[in-house]
């Protein structure tokens, strides 16, 4: 994915602009300081752990939505592949299993879902600032030199999409309903008896307050619920939703990390129990 | 408690300079500015430094300690491990002057090119009346002291010179929201469209929100989460949202 960034290639010296004139902290108006950063701290840290994590993510998440396989584990379904929207799902009683596609579908089912969150944390106010200083160092951190010789941010193609991450807001929402139906499921047994409730239950509960929080905290939830209105006097009730998506929001970060991970183990969980490695120890 | 630090200032004008050193003297409770004003009284009677009230409002000390952006005045010494060499630098976004000193008149050149507060029209001076709820947001934004420590470190221009003409910076985007969030500013009715401007203007586009203007604020606004991405929201209203302007077609909404 192209960041508005042209990366310089290995001969060029990044503090050089096209032309041959220095550039950046380099140019010659500016104080005459040979390197790069006078950073001390340990300031590639943060970036550093950052690309790992989501790096780690994506490689698990692939694997996942693509095996097609060992994602229902009664009465749990993964929320990878939830809902299931192909002729070629695994038959789940009661569960979130519509086929839309039909029978000429014969890829994963997981992928035709997945795109609607995958956009939305893609477009995500958060994530954006992670991959760009993660992975395309755009910049590495603050008052870090960046290794790129031009810059357009987000005002041309593709970058310029990212502000459709409102509509993938819209999507997010019914997906987050349907994770929270799954999650109801839940309190079921094996036989799909009613009133019973196992450690997956609560893997399930713990993912969907996290997936429900971070889906409330988005920038663009905050815009759309008050923060486009110029009077809030005169709309009371969205002012106090926007003041409590408002105190959401300040922890949109760890939201966005903490739902990451609980999605992952929700999946991680019903894999093991479908692969027979343990069983679901009942609560009740 | 008192300990000699090593300090090393960068001394210089736009012909040319480097970091100096100097072994000073460091007394408990001092700040980064103290040192540099003993350093002018003992060792470098020509150092060159801009500052005004050594309590964090005037904006005037920034500069970059150890390569991040901030106030010497605010910047305590005890932050320092004693045997750590302090690094003292100008704003590197800048064109410097001398020494400590930078021209920031881009910032000015850019505060100017933000359409003023329009007066709405049905209102005499003095008639103003404003609810609290409905200033709240932008009196976060009044706290900004414009000491353009965020203008600095934004790498939209601090690593593309090229970008300058383009981009108003955090601090004049955060303006332009500031004003677009006024509760009696006419600009619309006066034809103004503060949220489209500040997309095709005010280079709002350009900014990737990864927030180091928050991070080096000294007044800790959170600019970024209640100013640009909040105006980010409304320039998308404007240009990147059919429904919104489908919705503003059939009713007047946002007000």
């Amino acid at each position: 994915m192209s960041t508005g960034t042209d990366p310089t290639t290995a001969t060029d010296d990044p503090g050089e602009a096209p032309g041959g004139a220095r550039r950046g902290v380099y140019a010659p108006s500016r104080a005459a300081i040979s390197a790069a950063h006078l950073r001390t701290d340990r300031w590639w840290l943060a970036p550093a752990a950052t690309a790992a994590g989501l790096l780690a993510f994506i490689v698990y998440s692939t694997w996942r939505a693509l095996a097609n396989a060992d994602y229902y584990a009664a009465p749990y379904v993964s929320p990878f592949y939830s809902p299931c929207l192909a002729e070629n799902c695994e038959p789940m009683k009661g569960g979130p299993n519509w086929a839309l596609f039909g029978d000429w579908w014969g890829l994963s089912p997981a992928v035709i879902i997945l795109i609607f969150p995958l956009g939305f944390r893609l477009t995500c106010y958060y994530y954006r600032k992670a991959y760009y200083r993660g992975f395309w160092a755009s910049p590495p951190a603050c008052a870090v030199a960046e290794p790129h010789r031009r810059y357009t941010g987000e005002t041309r193609f593709p970058l310029v999409l990212q502000n459709i991450h409102r509509y993938f807001f819209y999507a997010a929402v019914p997906v987050a309903v349907i994770l929270t139906y799954d999650t109801v499921l839940g309190f079921r047994d094996e036989h799909y008896e009613w009133g019973h409730m196992g450690l997956g239950t609560l893997v399930m509960l713990v993912n969907i307050v996290l997936i429900w929080a971070y889906t409330i905290s988005c920038h663009s939830c905050r815009h759309i619920i008050g923060g486009r209105l110029k009077h809030f006097s005169k709309h009371p009730v969205r002012y106090r939703l926007w003041g409590w998506v408002g105190r959401l929001n300040e922890r949109h970060m760890l939201l966005a990390w903490a739902s990451l991970v609980s999605v992952a183990v929700a999946d991680l969980y019903v894999y093991l129990l479908a692969t027979g490695v343990f069983d679901d120890p009942k609560l009740f | 408690m008192t300990h000699t630090a090593h300090f090393k200032v960068w001394r210089g004008d736009a012909e040319g300079g480097g970091l100096a050193d100097y072994d000073i003297e460091v007394n408990e409770g001092e700040v980064v500015l103290d040192i540099i004003h003993r350093l002018q009284a003992t060792q470098a009677p020509d150092l060159a430094v801009r500052w005004n009230c050594k309590a964090g409002k005037c904006g005037s000390c920034s500069a970059e300690i150890n390569g991040r952006p901030r106030l010497l005045c605010m910047t305590r010494m005890s932050v320092f491990d004693p045997a750590e060499t302090v690094t003292v630098t100008p704003m590197r976004a800048f064109p410097v002057m001398r020494d400590l000193v930078t021209d920031v008149s881009f910032n000015y050149t850019k505060a100017r090119e933000v359409p003023a507060f329009v007066p709405p029209p049905e209102l005499e001076p003095g008639e103003y009346r404003m609810m609290q709820e409905d200033v709240g947001r932008s009196q976060e934004f009044r706290k900004c002291i414009e000491c353009f420590l965020c203008q600095d470190t934004c790498h939209v221009v601090r690593d593309h010179e090229e970008n300058k003409p383009a981009f108003a910076g955090p601090r004049f985007l955060m303006r332009v929201a500031e004003l677009d969030m006024h509760p009696l500013d006419a600009a619309a009715e006066s034809g103004l469209d503060r949220k489209r401007t500040a997309q095709e203007e005010h280079g709002l586009g350009y900014c990737n929100i990864t927030k180091c203007c928050t991070e080096v604020c000294p007044e800790n606004i959170k600019i970024t989460d209640n100013a640009l991405i909040p105006l980010k929201e409304r320039a998308a209203d404007r240009k990147y949202d059919p429904l919104v302007w489908l919705g503003n077609k059939i009713r007047r909404r946002g007000e």
